[in-house]
C-alpha cells in the first residue's frame, strides 16, 4: 500500500523544495540579510541552480532574458530593502512586455514590519503598479501554496511578473511544517479566457473574406501565446499581408514574401502605407502601442478592425475595434482556420492583385536603403553582416536606442523567442544582462547583444556575471559616441541643440572587456567588420565585446515623428553620401 | 456620466490599495469609495462612484475586472437598482431656528441624533441627490460639519452580485 509521508521543512526548505518541484532550472540572485536563510538552504542542494548577478537589475533582466528565449518563467531572489527597490526597473521591464517572472524578495522579519525596520521597504506597495500581482507571506504553511499561486498567475492569461515577499521569520530554519507542493491551484477570481466567442469569430471570418485591401498586424501576444505556426498557416492560406510590431518580430519569418516589414515609428514604408490604406486590419496579439499607430485621429481611417487579445483591457482601449475576440491567440487563430476552409467564399482575387500591386510600389521606394558607399562603419552594415555570420540564426537581444532600431529592421527574424528586448518600457541596460539569460537556456546557440555605448554602461557590471557562468555571448557595440536616439530628437526637433546626448569621457571597452577577463576587439574600418564578426563567432567558448565605431550622424529611418499619421513619414533623403553631413 | 460600480473583492489586506492605486495611476476620476465586509467573511463589497466618457469607464471596469483580487463587479448604471447614502450634518441652533431645523429635516425624514444647547446632529439616508439637496436648504452659514458616507448600491429583485 502507498503511504504518503508527509514532510516537515522550513519555510527555506519549502521555498526552495517548491522552486525544484515547479520544475526551476536557474535562480538569478543576490544574497543579503534578509534571504539568508533562503541562501543557506540554497547552499544544501544543486537541483535549483543559482546565478549571482552583480546587481539586482542584471537578476531581472537576466531572468526575462531567460524567459523570453525559453517560454519558461524567469525567477529572481533578492533581499529586502535596496535589493528589492534595485529589482523594480526590471520587474517594470517584464511587465510593460507581459513576460512570466516570479520575484522572490525578502521582508524584514514580520513583527517589526512597519516599523522602518532596517532594510525596510514596502516592496508590496512599491511593485503594485507594475506587477500582475503580488503577495505578502504571512503564514509558513501557506508558502508552498503561495509560490504555486505566483507561478500560475505568471504564466497564464497575459502573462506578467509576480512578486512573492517573503518575512525572514517565514524562512526560519527552526520551525518546521508539513509540506506538500499542490499540483494545481485555482483562483476563484482569475479565470483566462481561452477559446473565441463563435459568434464573433464568425464575423471576423465573414469580413477578413469581403476584405479588398488587409492587412494581419500581430504582436508580442503571438510569441507569448506560442501561435507562431498558426500564425503562419493563417496568413498564407489568405494570402494577406503582415507586419509585426517590435514584440511580434519572428512571429512570421520575416524572408517570406508576405512579409511587409515592421510597422509603426520605425517601420517600413509599404508596412505603415499598407495600414494607413487598408480596408481591414486584424490585430493578433497587439495592443495598439502609440509608437505604432501614431496619431490616434488619423489611424487607419479607412479600415475596420478585427482585434484578437487575451486581455479584454486591450481591446478598445486607445483604439475602437469593431470586432473583439477575447481569447488565446492560438485557439482563435485555430477556429479562425477551421471556418477560413470551410467557408463558400474564398478571398477577393482580383482586388488582392491589386492590392499586391500596391504594395509592391511602396516596396519599390527601398526604404531601408543606406550608403553603402561610406568610407564610415554604418551601423545597419554591421547587422547585415552579423545576420550574414549568424545565418540568420542567432538569439539577438539588444538595448534601447538607434541600435535597436537597426536590429529590428535589419536581422531577419524567422522565428519567434530569437529577438529580445525591452519595447514598453525601453530599459537601457537590458541587452547584456537578457544575453547571459539566453545562454544559459541555450548553451549551443549563437547569442549576440546588441547595444550602444551609453546602454552598455547601465549594466556592463554583468560581464563579470559572464564570465563566473561561462555564457560567451558576442556584445555588438554600436559605438556612435553619441546617446543616438536622443541626438536624432534633438536634431529633427530642438534645432541640433544636443543637450547632454553626449558624454566626454567614453571607457575604452576593449581594455574594459579585457579587464573583466573577456577578449575585446575594436573595428573602425567597413572592411574589417565581416572579419571580426566571424572572429569573434568563432571565440566558441569567449564572449567578445566588439567595439565597432559607427558614423556617429547616422539616423534611423523611416520615422514617424510625434503628431504625424502613417502616411506621413519621414525618408531618408539618398543624395550624396551622409558621411558629408557634418552634425552642427 | 456617473456610474455607480459595485465590487466584491477578496478580503485581503492591499486589496483596497489595488484599487485606489489602480484609479490615481491611469487617471480615473473617483468620487467616493466604501468598503465593508459582507455575510461571507472571506469578501468584502465596495460601492465606488465615478464618472467618464463611457470609453473611460468601459476602461475602468475592464481594469477593475483584471485585479486579482477582485472576484465580480456590476456597473449599476446598465441596472435598475436601489442606491443609499448616509449623512450626518451637524448644525448650529439657537432658540429661533430648532423647529424649523427640526421640521425641514422631517421633510427629508431625517433624523436627529444628538443635541446640546447649541447644536444638532441630523442623519439623513437616501439617494446622494436628496442628501444634496437637504445640504442645499439649510442656512449655510449654520452647517458645522457634513460626513457622508458616499452611496452604496443593491439591485432590486433576484438578479444581482454573488458569487
Ligand atoms: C526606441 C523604441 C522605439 C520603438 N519603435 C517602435 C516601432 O517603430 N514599432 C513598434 O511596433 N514598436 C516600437 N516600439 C515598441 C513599443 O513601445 C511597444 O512595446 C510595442 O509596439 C508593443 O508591441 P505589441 O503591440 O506587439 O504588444 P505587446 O506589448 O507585445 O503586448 C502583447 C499583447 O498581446 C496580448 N497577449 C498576450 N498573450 C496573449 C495570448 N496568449 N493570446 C492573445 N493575446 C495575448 C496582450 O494582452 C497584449 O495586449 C519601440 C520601442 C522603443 C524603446
Ligand atoms: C534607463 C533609461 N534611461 C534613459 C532612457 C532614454 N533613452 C532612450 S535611447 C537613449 C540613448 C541610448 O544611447 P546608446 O545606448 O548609445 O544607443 P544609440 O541610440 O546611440 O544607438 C536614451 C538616453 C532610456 N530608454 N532608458
Ligand atoms: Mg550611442
Amino acid at each position: 500500500m502507498f503511504i504518503e509521508v508527509s514532510v516537515e521543512l522550513s519555510g527555506a526548505q519549502i521555498l526552495v523544495q517548491s522552486l525544484k518541484d515547479e520544475g526551476v532550472e536557474y535562480i538569478f540572485g543576490y544574497p543579503g540579510g534578509a534571504v539568508l536563510h533562503l541562501y543557506d538552504a540554497i547552499f544544501q542542494q544543486d537541483a535549483v541552480k543559482h546565478i549571482l548577478v552583480r546587481h539586482e537589475q542584471g537578476a531581472t533582466h537576466a531572468a526575462d532574458g531567460y524567459a523570453r528565449a525559453t517560454g519558461k518563467p524567469g525567477v529572481v531572489l533578492v533581499t529586502s530593502g535596496p535589493g528589492a527597490t534595485n529589482a523594480v526597473t526590471g520587474i517594470a521591464t517584464a511587465y510593460m512586455d507581459s513576460i512570466p517572472m516570479v520575484i522572490i524578495s525578502g521582508q524584514v522579519p514580520s513583527p517589526v514590519i512597519g516599523s522602518d525596520a532596517f532594510q525596510e521597504v514596502d516592496m508590496v506597495g512599491i511593485t503594485r503598479p507594475c506587477v500582475k500581482h503580488n503577495f505578502l507571506v504571512k503564514d509558513v504553511t501557506k508558502l508552498a501554496e503561495t509560490v504555486k499561486k505566483a507561478f500560475y498567475v505568471a504564466t497564464t492569461g497575459r502573462p506578467g511578473p509576480v512578486v512573492v515577499d517573503i518575512p525572514k521569520d517565514i524562512t526560519d530554519p527552526n520551525i518546521k511544517v508539513p509540506y506538500k507542493y499542490p499540483k494545481k491551484v485555482t483562483i476563484r477570481s482569475y479565470n483566462p479566457a481561452v477559446n473565441g466567442d463563435k459568434e464573433q469569430v464568425k464575423k471576423a471570418v465573414d469580413l477578413l473574406m469581403a476584405a479588398h485591401k488587409p492587412v494581419i498586424y500581430s504582436g508580442g501576444g503571438v510569441v507569448l501565446g506560442e501561435a507562431s505556426k498558426e500564425l503562419t498557416e493563417f496568413s498564407q492560406l489568405l494570402g494577406y499581408p503582415i507586419t509585426n510590431t517590435l514584440m511580434g518580430l519572428g512571429a512570421y519569418p520575416a524572408t517570406d514574401k508576405q512579409f511587409i516589414g515592421m510597422l509603426g515609428m520605425h517601420g517600413t514604408y509599404e508596412a505603415n502605407m499598407a495600414m494607413h490604406e487598408s480596408d481591414l486590419i486584424i490585430a493578433v496579439g497587439a495592443r495598439f502601442d502609440d509608437r505604432v499607430t501614431g496619431k490616434l485621429d488619423m489611424f487607419c481611417p479607412y479600415a475596420k478592425i478585427i482585434h484578437i487579445d487575451i486581455d479584454p483591457a486591450s481591446i478598445s482601449k486607445t483604439v475602437k475595434v469593431d470586432v473583439a475576440i477575447v481569447g488565446e491567440v492560438k485557439n482563435v487563430l485555430e477556429q479562425m482556420i477551421t471556418l477560413i476552409k470551410d467557408h463558400k467564399a474564398k478571398p477577393q482575387k482580383k482586388a488582392l492583385e491589386a492590392w499586391w500591386q500596391q504594395i509592391g510600389q511602396w516596396r519599390a521606394v527601398e526604404c531601408l536603403e543606406f550608403d553603402r558607399e561610406s568610407p564610415l562603419i554604418k551601423p545597419q552594415f554591421v547587422i547585415e553582416q552579423l545576420y550574414a555570420v549568424t545565418k540568420g540564426d542567432a538569439y539577438v537581444t539588444s538595448d534601447v536606442g538607434q541600435h535597436q532600431m537597426w536590429a529590428a529592421q535589419y536581422y531577419k527574424f524567422d522565428k519567434p523567442r530569437r529577438w529580445i528586448n525591452s519595447g514598453g518600457l525601453g530599459t537601457m541596460g537590458f541587452g547584456l544582462p537578457a544575453a547571459i539569460g539566453v545562454k544559459l537556456a541555450f548553451p549551443d546557440a549563437d547569442v549576440a547583444c546588441v547595444t550602444g555605448e551609453a546602454s552598455i554602461q547601465m549594466c556592463i557590471q554583468e560581464l563579470s556575471t559572464a564570465l563566473q557562468y561561462k555564457t560567451p555571448i558576442k556584445i555588438i557595440n554600436l559605438n556612435n559616441r553619441y546617446m543616438g536616439m536622443v541626438r536624432q530628437w534633438q536634431e529633427f526637433s530642438y534645432e541640433s541643440r544636443y543637450s547632454h546626448s553626449y558624454m566626454d569621457t567614453i571607457p575604452e571597452f576593449v581594455k574594459l572587456a579585457e579587464a573583466y577577463g573577456h577578449v575585446g576587439m575594436r573595428v573602425e574600418r567597413p572592411e574589417d567588420v565581416r572579419a571580426a564578426l566571424e572572429e569573434a563567432f568563432a571565440l566558441k567558448d569567449r564572449t567578445v565585446f566588439l567595439d565597432i565605431i559607427t558614423d556617429r550622424t547616422e539616423n534611423v529611418y523611416p520615422m514617424i515623428e510625434a503628431g504625424k499619421g502613417h502616411h506621413d513619414m519621414k525618408l531618408r533623403v539618398a543624395t550624396g553620401t551622409s558621411t558629408d553631413r557634418e552634425l552642427a | 456620466m456617473r456610474h455607480i460600480i459595485s465590487i466584491l473583492i477578496e478580503n485581503e489586506s492591499g486589496a483596497l490599495s489595488r484599487v485606489a492605486g489602480l484609479f490615481s495611476a491611469r487617471g480615473y476620476n473617483i468620487e467616493s469609495l466604501n468598503v465593508a465586509i459582507t455575510e461571507d467573511p472571506s469578501l468584502s463589497r465596495m460601492t465606488l462612484v465615478t464618472s467618464g466618457s463611457e470609453q473611460v469607464v468601459e476602461q475602468i471596469i475592464k481594469q477593475l475586472n483584471k485585479l486579482i483580487d477582485v472576484v465580480k463587479l456590476i456597473d449599476f448604471a446598465e441596472n435598475t437598482h436601489i442606491e443609499r447614502e448616509l449623512m450626518m450634518v451637524k448644525v448650529k441652533t439657537t432658540d429661533h431656528t430648532r423647529n424649523e431645523i427640526r421640521s425641514l429635516a422631517e421633510i427629508f425624514r431625517g433624523k436627529v441624533l444628538d443635541v446640546t444647547a447649541s447644536t444638532y446632529v441630523i442623519e439623513v439616508t437616501g439617494p446622494s441627490e436628496k442628501l444634496d439637496a437637504f445640504v442645499a436648504a439649510i442656512a449655510q452659514e449654520t452647517i458645522l460639519e457634513v460626513v457622508r458616507s458616499g452611496p452604496t448600491g443593491i439591485s432590486r429583485g433576484e438578479k444581482g452580485l454573488s458569487l
